[in-house]
């Protein structure tokens, strides 16, 4: 918040805090890159959570990392046949 | 209880064998029997910063492939006769030897002496997995730039992975007076970035060119920062508790009111 208004008015970010930030976004990246299998369990646990409430196609589910400004969101994309009875 | 301590980066070029050449010495020092080995084969750099590169008989490879026993390989250092440097071959290449020679020949060296410090190349390969093969604790070496904590996170991985969980990190060639401007990263930040307790920063300083210029590691000078810095993270290598030296930032001549920790 602080940050953005600070680029409103112009004020340039030191570049200590911007590798600082970079970095950040970075790392979350390269350790999900290096650990596929982590990947792989979380994905499969999500599916069993979701399993529980409704019937997911799994087959077109997609998980990825989407970076958003100084952060990273992880989105998952799972297409719901049908909601369960509650 | 002796012990083997890999000093790795990732990167090229940020402070492995200086850091291998002052921790080496400091531990000897200190009193302790120390063999260094360069594991860098091809392009050997270890020798120069002690000043031993004119005694070189034989290297890591004649012992690994057997010609030579490796006392005969074994050069002291001439002040510190503690200090035992295993030179590695210039003219072979990191494929010359492989993990499981490295670790035999350590565990004959865990016989006779308290310490055996290896240098490790740069990069992720063969040299690197035959670097870490052996060790008890890791020593990561990184620098306040973005590149350099990238690979530093990633080798934390990679010996993660190969199960060395004692990972020890220090921050190589700070600039007190860039990080008070706030145009480099500070090493809490890159502590914080790295999941691990840094165990040093070394500021970037002319005494470390000099040190190599004249093959006697910095930490031999107590009169630089640098080898301030080597010497409390040598102590807290020991297991001693050493609080981060408090010495000013450059450009203090008008305000003494920040201070910076080694
Ligand atoms: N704290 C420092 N201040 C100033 N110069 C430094 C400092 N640390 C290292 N250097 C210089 O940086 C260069 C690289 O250092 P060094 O050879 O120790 O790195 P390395 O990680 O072993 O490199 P390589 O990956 O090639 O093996 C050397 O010229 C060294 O003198
Ligand atoms: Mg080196």
């Amino acid at each position: 918040m602080f940050d953005s208004i600070m680029k409103i008015f112009g004020k340039k970010e030191k570049s200590g805090k911007i590798a600082g930030d970079r970095l950040r976004v970075l790392l979350v990246h390269d350790r999900a890159n290096m650990s596929p299998e982590i990947m792989e369990k979380l994905r499969d646990d999500i599916i069993q959570v979701i399993s529980k409430y409704m019937d997911i196609n799994k087959k077109d589910m997609e998980l990825s990392f989407e970076n958003e400004d100084n952060a990273v969101a992880l989105v998952a994309n799972i297409p719901v046949r049908r909601m369960r009875h509650s | 209880m002796s012990k083997v301590i890999v000093v790795t980066s990732g990167k090229g070029g940020v402070g492995k064998t200086t850091t291998s050449a002052n921790i080496g010495m400091g531990l000897a020092m200190r009193g302790n029997s120390v063999v260094l080995i360069d594991t860098d084969t091809g392009l050997r750099n270890l020798d120069l910063l002690l000043g031993l590169e004119n005694r070189i008989l034989y290297d890591l490879v004649d012992v690994t492939e057997g010609r030579v026993p490796y006392r005969k390989a074994l050069v002291a250092h001439k002040k510190y006769e503690k200090l035992l440097l295993l030179p590695t071959s210039q003219i072979r290449d990191k494929s010359a030897i492989n993990p499981a020679q490295l670790m035999v020949l350590c565990d004959e060296l865990r016989k006779n002496y308290d310490y055996v410090i290896i240098d490790c190349p740069a990069g992720i390969e063969q040299g690197f997995k035959t670097a870490i093969a052996a060790a008890d604790m890791a020593i990561v070496v990184t620098m306040p730039e973005i590149a350099a904590v990238r690979d530093a996170d990633k080798i934390i991985g990679e010996l993660l992975r190969s199960e060395k969980n004692d990972i020890r990190l220090i921050v190589n060639r700070i600039r007190p007076s860039m990080v008070d401007q706030g145009e480099m990263m500070n090493m809490e930040e890159i502590q914080k970035h790295l999941e691990l307790k840094c165990i040093g920063q070394i500021p970037d300083e002319q005494s470390v060119i000099t040190a190599a210029n004249i093959g006697e590691p910095v930490i031999l000078n107590q009169d630089s920062y640098a080898g301030k810095a080597y010497a409390n993270i040598v102590g807290r290598i020991c297991g001693e508790e050493i609080p981060f030296l408090v010495v000013p930032k450059d450009g203090l001549l008008k305000r003494l009111k920040k201070a910076f920790g080694f």
